[in-house]
Formats: C-alpha cells, sequence, structure tokens
C-alpha cells in the first residue's frame, strides 16, 4: 500500500511544464488538437508564414539573426514581426514555418524552461533545453502532416563546457547538433550560400553581426518571402548573440549602421545579380 | 458495532489547530520585509540547498516556516498555477492577491477535510512599483489570510523577533538595512551565546537563506524577474555595508 503511494508521489512529480499541461489542462497546448481530415485535404489553409533564420558561431558564442517579414500566400501579411527570441538567460531559439503555432510553441517554450529552473532551483542543461524543444516539434508532428509545421533553431550557450552550441531540427521533432553555421525557412538556400563565403572561425562578434545581416540580405534578395533591411521603414533584422554573459538583443542603432555598410556596399557596386 | 466517541467539532479544531501550532513553533523564523530597493526574504536556514525561499513568479516570492515537504510541495502548486495563468491568459495577470487566495483555499480545505492539518505557515509577496504598492499575505495553516503591511515575521520566536523588526523597520531602509535588521531580529533569542554578541550577535552568512525581490529589475538588470538569490559573499557583503 505505502509503496503505491510512493509511486504515485514520484509519478506525479515533475519539473515539466507541458507534461503539467498535458495532465491537467491539455486545451492549452498549442498542438494536441484533431483536426478534420477532409478539410486539409480541401484548400491549402492560408495562415501567416515566417521565414528566413540565420545562425553561426562566432569567437566565444553563437549569433541569431532573423528578418522581418511574414507571408501569406503573395501576399507581405506582416512586417514587423519577430521570428529570434530569447528562450531564457543562456539560450536563444528561432522560428520558420506556421507563424501562430510558432509562436506559440515559442512562448511554451520559455515557460517550459523557467518553470523547470523555478521548481528545480537550477537551469536545465543545454542539452536538456535542446531535447525539450525537439519533443515539443514532434508534438506537433499531426499538424506538420497537414501542412502546419514549424522548423525552429536553437542555439545556446554550454555554461559547463563553457562554448557556444548551435541545433537545427527537422519537422519530427529531430535535433542535429551543427557546427559552423545553419539556415532555416525559404530562404536559407541564398542565406547559406553567402555564410559559406562570409563566415570563417572564430569572427569578432561585430564581424558574426555583419555577416548574418548580410546572408540574411542576400537572402531576401533572391527569396520574395524574406524580407530585407528597410531603411524607410527603419525596420532592421532581429538579431541576439548569447556568450558566457547570457543573451544580449543587438541594438538597433547598432543594425542600422551594419545594414547601412552593406546597402552603400552593394550600391557602389552596381552589380546586377 | 462499537459506538464512535463524540468529539464537538469545536474540540476538534481546537485540537488540529494546537497541533499544527506546535510543529511550526519548533521551527526557525523567517522575515519578510518591505523596503525601498524592493522586499528582502530572510531565514534563518543552514542549509545551502533546501530553501524555505522561493520565486514563484516575476515580482512573485515565496516564504515558509514549518515542515519542508508540505510548504514544498505547496510552493510548487504555486509555480504550476502562475505558469499556467501567465501562460493562458498574460505575465501581468499574476497576481499575489490571486495566489494567496489559492493558498488560503487549499490550507483551508487541508485543515477541515484532512487527517492533520499542513504544519505550515506562508508569505507571499510581490514587489510594486513603490513601497505603498507592495503586497506582503501571510497564510497560516487554517487557511485565515491577512494583508500585511511593512513586514511579516514567521515561526518559532516569531512574537519576540517581531518587535525588534517593529523597532527598526522604516520604510526608507535599503536592502543593507534590512537583511541586517531581520538577522538581529532573527538572533535576538534567548540563546546565551546570541545575547553576547553586540546587538543581539549576528548569524554568520551561511546560516542564513536571503533572497531579494527588486523593485527596478528591468532597469537595474534587464530582467522582468525581479527575484534574486543572494549568495554567501553577496550576503557577508551585504551586513558589512554601513548605513
Amino acid at each position: 500500500m505505502q509503496e503505491t503511494t510512493a509511486n504515485q508521489v514520484a509519478g506525479n512529480a515533475t519539473s515539466s511544464f507541458t507534461e503539467h499541461l498535458q495532465r491537467d489542462r491539455p486545451d492549452l497546448l498549442p498542438y494536441h488538437r484533431a483536426m478534420p481530415a477532409a478539410a486539409a485535404a480541401a484548400t491549402p489553409l492560408q495562415v501567416p508564414h515566417a521565414t528566413t533564420i540565420v545562425a553561426m558561431s562566432y569567437g566565444g558564442g553563437v549569433l541569431m539573426a532573423g528578418d522581418r517579414r511574414a507571408t501569406m500566400g503573395n501576399v507581405i501579411a506582416s512586417r514587423h514581426i519577430e521570428k529570434v527570441f530569447p528562450a531564457d538567460r543562456y539560450s536563444v531559439l528561432g522560428i520558420a514555418g506556421t507563424a501562430g503555432i510558432a509562436i506559440d510553441l515559442t512562448r511554451l517554450f520559455q515557460v517550459e524552461l523557467e518553470h523547470y529552473e523555478k521548481i528545480e532551483g537550477t537551469l536545465l542543461s543545454l542539452d536538456g533545453k535542446a531535447n525539450r524543444l525537439g519533443a515539443m516539434i514532434r508534438g506537433n508532428l499531426p499538424m506538420a502532416l497537414q501542412g502546419l509545421a514549424v522548423v525552429p533553431l536553437f542555439a545556446g550557450f554550454d555554461t559547463t563546457a563553457g562554448v557556444g552550441r548551435l541545433f537545427s531540427y527537422d519537422v519530427t521533432g529531430g535535433r542535429y547538433e551543427e557546427r559552423e553555421h545553419h539556415t532555416v525557412g525559404s530562404g536559407s538556400v541564398f542565406a547559406r550560400g553567402a555564410l559559406k563565403k562570409l563566415w570563417r572561425p572564430n569572427l569578432a562578434e561585430a564581424e558574426a553581426v555583419s555577416v548574418a545581416v548580410e546572408s540574411l540580405y542576400d537572402a531576401a534578395d533572391d527569396d520574395s518571402a524574406t524580407g530585407g533591411p528597410d531603411p524607410v521603414r527603419q525596420l532592421w533584422p532581429v538579431v541576439y548573440t548569447v556568450n558566457r554573459d547570457g543573451a544580449r538583443r543587438i541594438p538597433e542603432s547598432e543594425l542600422a549602421a551594419v545594414a547601412g555598410r552593406i546597402i552603400e556596399a552593394r550600391s557602389a557596386e552596381r552589380r546586377e545579380a | 458495532m462499537t459506538q464512535q466517541f463524540y468529539v464537538s467539532p469545536e474540540q476538534l479544531m481546537k485540537d488540529r489547530a494546537d497541533f499544527a501550532r506546535k510543529g511550526i513553533a519548533r521551527g526557525r523564523s523567517v522575515v519578510v520585509i518591505s523596503c525601498q530597493d524592493g522586499i528582502a526574504l530572510v531565514a534563518e536556514n543552514p542549509s545551502p540547498s533546501l530553501h524555505k525561499i522561493g520565486e514563484i513568479y516575476d515580482k512573485i516570492a515565496f516564504a515558509a516556516v514549518g515542515k519542508y515537504n508540505e510548504f514544498e510541495s505547496l510552493r510548487q502548486a504555486g509555480v504550476r498555477y502562475a505558469d499556467v495563468r501567465g501562460y493562458s491568459y498574460d505575465r501581468e495577470d499574476v497576481t499575489a492577491r490571486g495566489l494567496a487566495s489559492v493558498y488560503a483555499q487549499s490550507l483551508g480545505a487541508v485543515f477541515t477535510a484532512e487527517q492533520k492539518p499542513f504544519e505550515v505557515e506562508l508569505a507571499v509577496a510581490e514587489v510594486g512599483p513603490t513601497p505603498e504598492l507592495d503586497h506582503l499575505y501571510r497564510l497560516t495553516f487554517d487557511g485565515s489570510i491577512a494583508d500585511e503591511h511593512g513586514f511579516i515575521v514567521m515561526g518559532g520566536q516569531a512574537e519576540r523577533v517581531s518587535a525588534v523588526i517593529a523597532e527598526g523597520w522604516r520604510p526608507s531602509l535599503r536592502f543593507a538595512g534590512a537583511v541586517r535588521l531581520a538577522t538581529r531580529g532573527l538572533t535576538s533569542g534567548p540563546d546565551p551565546a546570541a545575547e553576547q554578541g553586540e546587538a543581539g550577535g549576528t548569524l554568520p552568512a551561511k546560516a542564513v537563506e536571503v533572497a531579494v525581490l527588486d523593485r527596478q529589475s528591468e532597469t537595474s538588470r534587464g530582467f522582468r524577474r525581479a527575484f534574486r538569490r543572494l549568495n554567501d559573499s553577496d550576503i557577508t557583503a551585504l551586513l558589512a555595508e554601513e548605513d
């Protein structure tokens, strides 16, 4: 009898916010919703999509950047959307795919990490965080199969090992560690090409910011779903760096200067493609 | 069939309350002080890992005395309540008042319906933009709830500690002053060793657990989460600081 009580207590003890929701409030989860199969087959849903995210390692940490455009079919749904978020003090998260679900998943992931920290009194390891995110993406698989996929990119500083690390995912929640740089989203092929030429090991932080903005510029040049720097509206990519001191958002003024230099250099060259 | 002994409800409740009070009186005290920099939470606690003070949410902290397993389960329930509420509505919709009333209901339910009441006393503190907007709630084992102003003292020697704190408390205290006042209160025991020391003796940094809710956490540290646990060297520095 006593053993069953002990087992019950142990079984109910969870530091995971998602598990708690699954048990007590499944209606609050972004996924776990049965969708009528026929509806999906009839017309593909027209919902905003978020596109290109780039991430790279640099000397002392990792960097992640995202453009500001969301598209719905051939229409620009938003010019202000943010696709890179701090997950906790030592990690950031970028999202590509169905914007609505991705933003909800991000919110859930942020609460998940904070919840663990408060219950356990310590931070989750970076591998632990990466695995939790993988499990959440896997939870979204039924929706992904119906066209509402979310593909994240995750970067953080491993405080135990003292290095910045970078993780990519597929829609089944598969987790892959990337060594140098990685991109996701519809403009990713173009950004990746740029990164291959611009990135080198042990970049300084300021150089890494410039490389990220330039690779997003190249993605925006060729992919209609990716927005470039917008000097008219004063809109610049969202860029975060994560190092030993934690995650830091690069201020707008710095990004304006970086984007300005890139636009200037490209105008001076007057090249077509 | 044997007939059950009749016990009047008054007697039953009185026995339960006495039982819970005895349990709480065995424990060491915790002090929660609202001051100019925010709210300081100070506990006499020699364990570096089993905390009596914890973070609940952005601006809300928790402090408890009594049985560890009982208040720890209440703390975790509080974190779950706050996180679910913040996730399903918005972060600003999580308030100490809501949390305190949930605690009051669960403590009240346990007190009347369960085999034995919880031997705990809790404080829920929420830091506001000014000291007047701070909220301090004290919850007792039977589910009673009190809205306190300035400071809360709970635990075994609450009355004596409270007398010392009441004498020294001013709303203009900084963190250093508040933590020093709290440790002075906690050491004001009948214990002759403590009496010998000047102003009621001092506690070594290792024997106290200190956490603060920063009033200006957004501007000073860039965090929405105001809770900060101080380590031994921080505490030593605070205790050594001049007024």
